[in-house]
């Protein structure tokens, strides 16, 4: 029988809390160095231009100015993936949208930085713009960029997963539904913000608001053509990263080159404007959704097809225009799948990772469109989804292995706790209950750029006093990762998290995690720490075991001491027992790694959506909406998570919270959108989110699914839960009002439009009525795998 | 650039400091006094991240001149501790996980600290307005409440304290 956990499941305080809440955590604009000079970028005023002529001479005059960099000092491009390498971190030929770089000053402070802006002169020759996914389409003589899938795609994908007009045929009802999901910014609360220190012996630090410390080291050691030895980047806390702090940017590699221009510190802290055209949120996505039905509510086929509107650059879109279509089979057991899809490049901002990457959207057009669907065939939007719920230990139609799914026992939670059964449809009108679930990743199961090396790797070290050291470059962007990585090591070595030492996030000192992001941190590097601490046990009850003549398999470490399972009086302290350790074994560090299985199935494309786990969601939101206003109150929020097991109960509740939070300011009011290029709401002020007053009555239920590959069984927390809000809201306003806002955000102009048309005998919906007639190229066509040949499943 | 002898006092201690007088408070606590704990995210009156107390009522720093608060009292977060022991508000903040990213975190206690000391037993609603001014994007503010909540019971000895919350400790 297993002891019960000490520190696992257990709702401690973060370790990293008391730092944030004294002020003395150090962010990226806290540093100060002795000579540090400040650096800010020129940006772009023209949406599309050829760069005819810059003039920095004026600006050169200007006393402390330092430095000025442009296009020319450097050239090398760069981006996240390694199939789109086309970012400059000063346009060298030509600008792609407002707010691209054109040019970059170190001075003596930044008011005389941005001074010197002011007086670079730039002429730019005007080039015919694009600013929508139909005029990316139509006009193919204008080219943002010279490659691509078609002109002015980035990324077409057509896969088709056995026939799906077999599937269709075999249908007694098809629904066909279109969407559209507008695009939103992080808004994270600081400022992204990088510090470059190059010294004299030739070593260059980088301290930046980064998710992603290894893909910075890459793309500097890339762009400065400096050897990646001699770079050393740091991570400080990220003051919130939601995806906006992912991809390598511009004022890194420009802070880096201006310090080894000048031999001095370089600061560059972006503004809250320039945080809005850095951008990378979420991509605005056109969809359209056909699903067949048995008269049963089984499905019998689906084909999704997809437009993402993916801003000037590249950046994750390959794998964004991917997260699209991927995971719907997650859910649902989908027997025949065609998904088609393709992002376009326009002049807008660069789209990138936002919170459920490439997921949130087709998650709320394919919740909507089921709810839909139950409405015609009579069933009840609860049961509908009950009828093809995906099962655990199962291979979905696009080949993802599902392993623990507590999907069903989410939608109990929520469904019951709600009274959704009992109520939904039969609330007064003007209020309504809408009801979603929904999967997410627990990592990609792929690296960025093509290795067979670990994703996450952790060192542990003692010293004499009994103190653990952890190493990883995991960075702590508020999740909790500094938590996960002391929980899991103290656990394993029955000590307590506060006897724990991390240092993370710091290419020089601490072994490789890919970064924040896709939800793989607490997977992946708390696999390796497991790893790491159970090397580190073996040692120690090795010695152990000598010292008190018990076999080792009878030794446990627990409340800092090492003692026999049987007679738990024999034993030794902690510090005595590492004692006898580095006595026998020297240096007492060891290491551990984690690679993901290889799960790609047997295709091209398949690399994006397999992951070594899925977490689940499910979500009932109540709303009140107004019909005069126009406006819609989400008074309360129900929602269950599978997350394996809750390493700590507090931390995942937040992760739950703060999910649900960020999703309601996407389907309410938050929108990323443009007028001739210009951002329309560039500030805190005018891009509405959510306050402290708009946050809903929220009950989180966390559901254990103990998932057999995860750290203690967990899986995720940080993503998973924005996703089923979002369509839960919307079926919620259509159960209060009768109208179907197909269009997110679910704006109060939008509402009174689809009242003002029904009352006309219109169907009382908002939304796109068509997609692009756009032909996709020949799917690749997959062959079903074991236990899919026939469409029905009885 | 010419500059004014301001003089400051802040968290119990007077700073005379040379600044043009345009350089904002938040500028001239981070910059000049190395106290860069409050932090910011708009420095244009927005996102209320940069707040601290002014005799005791919260203010933005970013739109504050040195020259308006010469002789008052001025707390930031790394007054908020006393004698090195954490506020209540710092304590319930950390076992209740109200902090995640931590970057709004030090505007939200100074704006609570005000409150609770106007207010020592605030509703939800008393909360919510209080802090409305405050945006925190990674907790969905539910934790922040609770926290506040829980400071308030403690610091009117309706309940004790039950931990120093520390490095991962207690609770």
């Amino acid at each position: 029988m297993s002891e019960p956990f000490s520190i696992i499941g257990k709702p401690l305080p973060k370790v990293d809390g008391m730092g944030k809440c004294t002020g003395q955590a150090k962010f990226a604009d806290d540093f100060n160095l002795p000579r540090m000079l400040h650096g800010r970028l020129l940006r772009s005023t023209s949406a599309h231009a050829l760069i005819k002529r810059i003039d920095t001479s004026g600006a050169a005059q200007l006393p402390g100015v330092h430095a000025i960099l442009t296009g020319k000092d450097l050239p090398v491009k760069f981006g996240i993936l390694p199939v789109s390498q086309d970012e400059e971190t000063l346009a060298v030929h030509k600008v792609r949208y407002v707010g691209d770089p054109v040019a970059a000053v170190a001075a003596l402070d930044e008011e005389t930085a941005e001074r010197a802006l002011e007086l670079i002169d730039v002429e730019y020759e005007p080039l015919p713009t694009i600013m929508s996914i139909r005029e990316a389409l139509a006009q193919k003589d204008v080219r943002i960029h010279d490659y691509g899938d078609g002109p002015n795609i980035h990324k077409m994908v057509a896969l088709e997963f056995g026939n799906v007009e077999e599937g269709f045929a075999e249908a007694d009802y098809v629904r066909e539904d279109r969407f559209f999901f507008e695009g939103s910014n992080h808004v994270p609360m600081e400022q992204h913000s990088a510090v470059a220190s190059y010294e004299h012996d030739g070593k260059l630090t980088v301290w930046s608001s980064t998710q992603t410390p290894h893909y910075v080291h890459r793309a500097l050691a890339q762009v400065l053509e400096y050897p990646a030895s001699r770079i050393r980047v740091i991570a400080t806390p990220v003051g919130g990263g939601f995806g906006g702090k992912t991809d390598p940017f511009s004022h890194e590699i420009a802070a880096a080159k201006l310090s080894m221009v000048t031999g001095r510190p370089v600061k560059i802290t972006c503004t809250r404007e320039e945080v809005f055209y850095i951008h990378r949120g979420r991509h605005p996505v056109l969809m359209w959704i056909k699903t067949g039905f048995t008269r049963h509510g089984r499905i019998t086929a689906m084909h999704f097809k997809s437009f993402l509107d993916g801003g000037a650059y590249g950046s994750y879109g390959v794998a964004s225009t991917y997260y699209t279509g991927v995971l719907q089979t997650t859910t649902y057991k989908i027997p025949r799948y065609k998904f088609e899809g393709l992002r376009v490049f326009t002049n807008k901002p660069p789209c990138g990772p936002k919170r459920g990457h490439g997921t949130p959207q087709p998650r709320y057009a394919l919740e909507c469109h089921l709810d839909k669907v139950a409405e015609d065939l009579g069933l009840d939007p609860v049961e509908i989804r009950r009828r093809n719920l995906v099962e655990p230990n199962s291979t979905t139609v696009n080949y993802l292995r599902i392993t623990s799914c507590g999907l069903g026992e989410c939608i109990d939670k929520v469904v019951e706790a709600s009274g959704f059964e009992a109520r939904h449809g039969r609330l007064p009108h003007g209020r309504g209950l809408g009801f979603a679930v929904s999967a997410y990743l627990c990592g990609a199961g792929l690296p960025i750029y093509w290795n067979d090396m670990p994703q996450s790797e952790v060192q542990l070290k003692i010293d004499r006093g009994g103190g653990v050291t952890v190493y990883s470059m995991a960075i702590d962007i508020g999740q909790g990762s500094d938590s996960v990585l002391a929980y899991t090591a103290a656990e394993v070595l029955g000590v307590e998290p506060s006897d724990i030492k991390l240092v993370t996030a710091d290419t020089d000192l601490t072994p490789i995690d890919l970064g924040s992001y896709s939800s793989r941190v607490t997977f992946m590097a708390g696999n390796a720490a497991i790893e790491a601490a159970n090397k580190m046990k073996a040692l120690i009850f090795d010695a152990a075991s000598g010292k008190l003549g018990v076999p080792p398999d009878r030794l446990v470490a627990r409340d800092s001491r090492v003692y026999d399972r049987d007679h738990p009086e024999v034993g030794l302290t902690w510090v005595e027992a590492i004692r006898v350790a580095e006595a026998r074994h020297g240096l007492l560090a060891t290491a551990g790694s984690y690679t993901p299985p290889k799960l790609s199935g047997p295709y091209k494309g398949s690399g994006v959506g397999p992951s070594p786990a899925y977490s689940y969601s499910a979500c009932v939101a109540e709303v009140n909406c107004n019909h005069r206003s126009g406006e819609v109150v989400v008074e309360k929020v129900w929602i269950a998570h599978d997350v394996g097991r809750a390493i700590n109960p507090l931390l995942v509740e937040g992760q739950i919270e703060g999910s649900v939070y960020m999703a309601l300011g996407e389907v309410l009011m938050e929108e990323q959108t443009f007028r001739h290029g210009v951002h329309k709401f560039p500030s805190i002020l005018e891009y509405k989110t959510p306050t402290t007053l708009e946050t809903p009555e929220m009950h989180s239920f966390i559901v254990e699914s103990i998932d057999p590959n995860g750290p203690f069984g967990a899986k995720e927390a940080g993503q998973g839960p924005l996703l089923p809000v979002i369509p839960a809201v919307a079926n919620a306003v259509a159960d209060a009002l009768g109208v179907r806002i197909d269009e997110i955000p679910i704006t109060p102009e939008k509402v009174l439009a689809a009242l003002a048309d029904k009352r006309k005998g219109g169907a009382g919906r908002i939304g796109p009525k068509e997609i692009p007639t756009i032909t996709f190229k020949d799917p690749i066509r997959v062959e079903l795998p074991p236990g899919w040949q026939k469409v029905t499943v009885p | 650039m010419p500059k004014t002898l301001v003089t400051l006092h802040v968290n119990g201690e007077r700073h005379e400091v040379a600044v043009p007088v345009h350089k904002t408070l938040l500028e001239v606590l981070r910059e000049e006094l190395n106290l860069t704990g409050t932090k910011h995210g708009c420095e244009l009156g927005e996102c209320g991240t940069c707040t601290i107390l002014v005799d005791g009522e919260p203010w933005l720093a970013c739109l504050t001149l040195p020259v308006e608060v010469q002789g008052r009292e001025i707390t930031t977060v790394e007054g908020m501790a006393e004698g090195g022991v954490p506020h209540p508000l710092q304590v319930t903040f950390t076992e209740l996980g109200a902090a995640q990213c931590g970057y709004c975190t030090p505007g939200i206690l100074l704006a609570a600290q005000a409150l609770l000391s106007e207010t020592p037993a605030p509703t939800r609603d008393e909360i919510k307005l209080a802090l409305s001014g405050n945006l925190c994007r990674c907790t969905g503010y539910v934790k922040i409440f609770e926290a506040v909540e829980l400071a308030a019971r403690r610091m009117s000895s309706r309940e004790p304290a039950a931990v120093a919350a520390g490095n991962g400790e207690g609770a």
